[in-house]
């Protein structure tokens, strides 16, 4: 007799089967997929009983049979992912790659003149497998976690984007990754590889969004690499539909002197969870891991961030922000590490939530592992209501009730907002915040 | 008459704070409250001013020929009310100018104008916050974040400059400033007294009446107005102390 669980491992063991069939790939991504599928065979879907994974609960993930997307997306859908993506991002101008359902979408892409090399892992596996060996599957470790293996057993496609040493990008470069799934449950497995080389400086933004049926299952990685005193803004914009999943992991590998900066916005999705990790793997670097989520209903979202600290001189900051209606749960897990190597380590963290629901439910905690003895360390959670001495000093000035909880509500939000650099990104996530937050969606 | 104040009282948190007030304020008067810590005068202005952590438990407020106990503060504020608080709140990423101008619109809105657009709301405040010598920066940081007592208390006056209310209750602006700041503050408050506006000095020293000069000084004290005179009457209080007052309650 088997068990559930052994069914939904031998589901995706078959869907493997057939994906390694028609999926062309060097020998070498060969023998990582299968290690890959052999180490989600053996993990399994984590449980409550792990310790990174206590307050997040994958079970609906694991109960519900998803399958990849076969087909290419019709002409129809085609439109009206346009029209949605068109309305996601009106205020960004510059180049964009779509993917649809995991593959390339080269009706939706523009990528024309933007000073950086923007491809496809699909396209690079066919004729320069050799430009992303050293990269690919290098930093997100897929023998140790359960959804980052289940997605290297299903690389195929996804953005591959290369800065160019000494060259600055000025306009952020949008990879926007669309689940547009048809009948039955999908499972999406985007997978981006970013390589900023030595000196160069850019801005790439990730946005994730979906289809509202049928259910689906984002599992994106991205890696990135920051290459000697590269400077690398990065920006995730998790928009996804209310019913979906989406667990991701990035990782941003950085040389000496590099600045990696990332923002993750968490808007969407019943269960999300964001694991961003930064390896200052060089002295001088500073890293940078800002994020804001917004839950209402019964969404979940968990941020399980990591700064590892393996060289000396390296800063890195860390501010999280969250607002909690309804009966949301949300979770704040910030890992930092500094390793005995990592000498004058100077790092700060902070995690702040609204909850404006007496249901919703935060579990913060800083985890601090630290094995060098001259550094700086500090880290601070704070749980808050809505300010109600400001709300009536706003009201006693004639702002009405709504707005002026919006507009207090906005002003937390836009504390983590506002550290993203480029003007036009950040007055587009405004926007959709704003509309969200004021109950209109986007 | 402009306000009509009849037999309140309020609590907080159970306890009875206001005990019974009446008071009358024709339009264009300028009155004074005086009384000692903890008599009753904060909560006064800030009952008028629709705090709802004061539960009314008897008596009513006319204001205008309306109910004011009945209004939201949003609704009294466009209505006219304005209070200057005894401590002004801070509120963390939002400008003093957009603060501002959304309230100076919604009262626009209510009174039938249009509303002013950036550029035209700042033409507007700029000889306001010359007036009450603010530092210009001062409006483009976070509503009173990191402003000293006495910057807060001028933003206070900056924004009853603006907004034009009918009804002004200053809430003791002149506890926690030099004699400089308060005279600033009292030459712009003077500025607004107006035939068509009406002024409520709370203040517990009598210094503040030497720059505001008001037409009727009323002394609070446990909860009641247990005197009423002319502006020579905070002189006395300030000749005496209050002990002569409040001797006779509870006697």
């Amino acid at each position: 007799m088997t068990t559930a669980t052994e069914t939904q491992i031998e589901n995706y063991l078959r869907q493997y089967g057939e994906f390694e069939k028609k999926a062309k790939a060097p020998e070498w991504l060969r023998a990582i997929r299968r290690e890959a599928m052999e180490a989600f065979a053996e993990l399994g879907f984590p449980t409550l009983r792990h310790e990174d994974w206590k307050y997040t609960n994958v079970a609906a993930i694991k109960r519900e049979e998803f399958e990849p997307v076969s087909s290419e997306a019709g002409e129809e859908h085609i439109s009206a992912i346009r029209r949605r993506i068109q309305a996601l991002t009106s205020e960004l101008d510059g180049p964009r790659v779509v993917f649809v359902n995991g593959r390339y979408a080269a009706e939706l892409t523009d990528v024309r003149g933007s000073g950086a090399r923007i491809g496809t892992l699909g396209e690079a596996l066919e004729k320069r497998p050799e430009a992303i060996e050293p990269y690919l599957a290098r930093s997100a470790d897929y023998r140790a976690h359960p959804f980052v293996a289940l997605n290297t057993a299903f690389i195929g496609d996804g953005a591959w984007i290369e800065i160019p040493e000494r060259t600055v990008v000025e306009k952020p470069i949008a990879v926007i990754h669309v689940a547009w799934p048809e009948g039955k449950p999908a499972a999406v497995y985007p997978r981006n590889l970013i390589v900023a080389r030595r000196e160069s400086q850019a801005t790439v933004v990730e946005i994730y969004v979906g289809a509202e049926v049928p259910n689906y299952f984002t599992n994106a990685v991205t890696e990135a690499v920051a290459e000697e005193n590269a400077v690398l803004e990065h920006v995730k914009a998790q928009l996804e539909s209310e019913r979906a999943f989406h667990i991701a992991t990035a990782t941003f590998h950085q040389a000496r002197n590099s600045i990696v900066r990332s923002t993750t916005v968490t808007l969407g999705a019943a269960l999300a969870r964001e694991e961003p990790a930064c390896v200052l793997d060089g002295e001088g670097g500073e890293a940078t891991l800002n994020g804001l989520y917004v839950l209402a209903g019964t969404q979940h979202a968990d941020s399980h961030t990591t700064l590892d600290h393996a060289k000396a001189h390296c800063g890195s900051r860390e501010v999280y922000k969250g607002i909690l209606e309804g009966k949301s749960t949300g979770v704040f897990n910030g890992k930092i590490i500094v390793r005995p190597d990592a000498q004058k380590t100077d790092s700060k963290q902070s995690n702040k939530n609204l909850l404006l629901s007496p249901d919703a439910t935060i579990n913060t905690k800083p985890q601090l592992e630290i094995w060098a003895d001259d550094v700086k360390c500090t880290h601070g959670a704070t749980i808050g209501q809505m300010d109600a001495e400001a709300l009536f000093y706003m009201r006693s000035r004639g702002i009405g009730r709504k707005e002026a909880r919006n507009l207090l509500v906005a002003a937390f939000a836009n504390d983590v907002l506002d550290r993203i650099n480029d003007a036009p990104l950040r007055e587009s996530l405004k926007r959709h915040i704003s509309a969200r937050l004021a109950g209109k969606g986007d | 008459m402009l306000l009509e104040i009849k037999n309140l009282h309020a609590t907080v948190n159970g306890n009875e704070i206001l005990k019974g007030i009446d008071l009358k304020i024709g339009l264009g008067e300028v009155h004074a409250i005086m009384g000692p810590n903890g008599s009753g005068k904060s909560t006064l202005a800030q009952v008028l001013a629709g705090r709802d952590v004061y539960a009314v438990t008897e008596g009513e407020v006319i204001y205008d020929g309306k109910n004011l106990l009945e209004m939201a503060p949003e609704d009294r504020a466009r209505a006219g009310v304005f209070m200057a608080f005894q401590y002004p709140v801070e509120i963390p990423g939002v400008s003093n100018t957009y603060f501002l101008r959304a309230a100076l619109n919604a009262i626009r809105k209510q009174r039938g104008e249009e509303e002013l657009d950036a550029m035209d709301f700042l033409a507007r405040i700029r000889e306001k916050i010359k007036l009450l010598e603010m530092d210009e920066t001062l409006m483009t940081r976070p509503v009173n974040e990191g402003f000293s007592g006495g910057e807060k208390k001028r933003n206070e006056i900056v924004q009853m400059a603006v907004l034009e209310p009918k009804l002004a209750i200053l809430d003791e602006t002149d506890s926690g400033l030099d004699i400089d700041a308060l005279k600033i503050v009292a030459s712009g408050v003077n500025a607004m007294r107006a035939k068509d506006r009406s002024i409520i000095v709370v203040t517990h020293y009598q210094r503040l009446l030497n720059y505001i000069v008001p037409d009727t000084v009323h002394v609070l004290s446990n909860g009641r107005i247990v005197k009423s005179g002319s502006k020579e009457l905070a002189l006395e209080l300030e000749q005496k102390g209050y002990g002569w007052i409040e001797e006779p309650v509870g006697a």
